[in-house]
């Protein structure tokens, strides 16, 4: 188990690195979450989900993810990348013309792993819901991830499908939200409180649990905790407290990192801070 | 003037609820989603017969299409139904976002579309729907003009791969086309075949056009009315042919003049031909409570309102 846990947070450094060198060669992009949500990208992907080889939209016989808060795509090219959906070669076109990397993930320019467009908040758990019922329609008893930001949870959609998926027993989704208290303006509790996050989702009717996001084997621990709850009649719920961008000690805790793109020392100094483990892309 | 007659009258709705069991038997994929308007939609018959392929839920629109988007991915055809307006105004970004960009195999079925809707008034008539859909690339924008011809293109398009808005009525219309007609996606039907002026109708104005084009007749008047049940992908092809006979156009529709069939076939004049055009539709405005026969004729939608534009037209080549 701990060589395991090695080889993931190698992986997470490796994916760091990969989000801050995205990020800093188009200028423009979301380091901060991103980086927040490192671990949980990599454990989902190189350990708790299982997948087919290759990539087709239907996803039939495999676990599938929704990525919500689409604005955090560098971390999640770099997994896909890393996991082998595309050549790590390519993620030196995030954001630039007549790329498949998009600034927000679509389908549109065909890229490998991503089954939904998003970036305008709050549709993804919808979306995930549809998928999780035609998982039950095909009889296919594989498991429908979706990932939120917490800010997101100000968007009126996010409970509509929070009240659709307990009351229609969708009990092969688990849903995350990526509880790191920041959004643009400032703190979630200076924009718009979310109150008590847990308590309302419960009362919802979802089976809600915790999780710390950067601490890899905590991850790990709850993944399989949450995929244990699948399968008894109510969707799953991870409040998943991160660190926005963690791993950078000059972008960790603060929103001011959300949107904005390192300079040339501040990359070398962020570099400086994560180990190459697999070779830079 | 070709005769057309009927013996029965039915809501375009009820084609759909037809067409939607008829899909339902045909292609074990085709789902069906809700938002709370199961019996204005017709989607009884559906339930009963396929009570787990059908998704109750709630008034919740946004996440309907959502859910929609979302069961396409697994391979599944997933058919929405509410009012038009709930269809398309409430949730636009939902569609444009989840459904189009991403391509998703959906189909949009709106009922109580436009005037016609009648006593509920202005906050469920909405007139601007053709044009929200028909702006989202990749989306196939159809509003069939009789129960037949709305029951055929729901059964049809399961067929094509891609979104598609279904647009359909609340009222009790007169049935003229063919029960067993083949809905053809994009291919405009030559209602009457004329010389002296094009009357391009869509959805429940095709049948307007037919009383107009009788009363056309009777002044002398040769109309050519052709049904654009299919706004997009548009028929160019049959526009442009019978314009290059005829030198003048009308266009009738149950929509603001603003972003309907009329700009859409304007569009396509101004570039390959330029042509003197009238429009039948509601003239930038919101609707208001009323019988539908009413509000057809204080917003000048009926037949009288396309006999004068013809007049008018013609007097312009």
């Amino acid at each position: 188990m701990s060589e395991d846990i090695t080889k993931l947070e190698n992986v997470a450094s490796q994916v760091r690195r990969d989000i801050v060198r995205m990020v800093h060669a188009c200028q423009s992009g979301h380091p901060g979450g991103s980086l927040g949500c490192t671990e949980f990208f990599v454990a989902l992907y190189f350990s708790a989900m299982e997948r087919k080889a290759g990539f087709d939209m239907d996803g039939i016989g495999e676990d599938i993810f929704f990525l919500s808060n689409g604005h955090i795509s560098p971390v999640f090219y770099s997994t896909l990348a890393r996991a082998g959906y595309f050549d790590v070669s390519e993620l030196a076109t995030f954001r630039k013309i007549n790329s498949r990397l998009q600034g927000h993930p679509t389908t549109h320019e065909g890229l490998p792993g991503i089954r939904i467009a998003s970036g305008s908040l709050g549709q993804g758990p919808s979306v995930a819901i549809g998928a999780a019922r035609a998982k039950k329609l095909n009889n296919d008893d594989h498991l429908v991830y979706v990932l939120m930001g917490d800010g997101e949870q100000q968007e009126g959609q996010i409970w509509e499908a929070a009240m659709y998926a307990p009351a229609n027993k969708i009990d092969n989704l688990i849903a995350t939200i990526d509880y790191n208290g920041q959004q643009i303006d400032g703190s979630t509790e200076q924009v718009l409180s979310l109150g008590n996050l847990g308590a309302k989702w419960e009362a919802f009717g979802w089976d809600v649990m915790e999780m710390n996001g950067n601490i890899m084997s905590d991850v790990l621990a709850g993944l399989a905790e949450a995929k244990s709850r699948t399968g008894k009649g109510k969707p799953v719920m991870i409040l998943m407290k991160t660190e926005m961008g963690n791993g950078v000690d000059f972008m960790m805790g603060s929103h001011k990192w959300h949107g904005v793109a390192p300079n040339d020392e501040q990359l070398a100094a962020a570099l400086a801070q994560l180990e190459e483990t697999l070779g830079d892309y | 003037m070709k005769k057309y007659t009927y013996t029965d009258k039915k809501d375009t709705r009820s084609g759909f609820g037809a067409g939607l069991l008829e899909v339902g038997r045909k292609n074990e994929n085709v789902v069906a989603l809700c938002a709370d308007l199961i019996g204005s939609l017709k989607m009884n018959d559906f339930i009963k017969e396929f009570p787990e392929r059908f998704f109750q839920v709630g008034i919740a629109e946004a996440n309907m299409m959502g859910i929609a988007a979302g069961l396409t991915i697994g391979g599944k055809i997933p058919y929405t139904g509410t009012f038009a307006n709930f269809s398309t105004g409430r949730v636009y970004d939902q569609i444009r976002q989840s459904i189009a960009y991403s391509d998703k195999n959906v189909k949009i079925c709106a009922s109580h579309a436009g005037l016609t809707l009648g006593e509920d008034g202005a906050t469920h008539q909405i007139l601007e729907d053709i044009g929200l859909m028909k702006m989202l690339p990749g989306m196939t924008v159809i509003n069939p003009c009789d129960y037949n011809q709305t029951k055929a293109a729901t059964i049809a398009i399961a067929e094509h791969h891609g979104p598609v808005y279904l647009r359909f009525g609340r009222p009790v219309v007169p049935i003229f086309t063919d029960s067993d007609q083949k809905f053809e996606i994009g291919k405009a039907w030559m209602v009457n075949e004329g010389k002296d002026v094009s009357i391009f109708a869509t959805g429940h104005l095709v049948w307007e056009a037919i009383q107009a084009g009788e009363q056309l007749a009777e002044l002398g008047i040769d109309a050519e009315i052709i049904n654009i049940h299919t706004i997009k992908p548009l028929d160019e092809e049959a526009v442009l042919k019978s314009v290059a006979k005829t030198g003048c156009v009308v266009t009738a529709e149950e929509h603001n003049r603003l972003g309907g069939l009329g700009d859409s076939i304007a569009q396509v004049l101004a570039k390959n031909n330029p042509t003197p055009q009238e429009y039948v539709a509601v003239n930038d405005s919101f609707g208001e409570s009323g019988t539908p026969a009413q509000l057809m004729e204080k917003y000048g939608l009926n037949a009288a309102n396309i006999v004068a534009a013809v007049q008018r037209v013609i007097k312009r080549k």
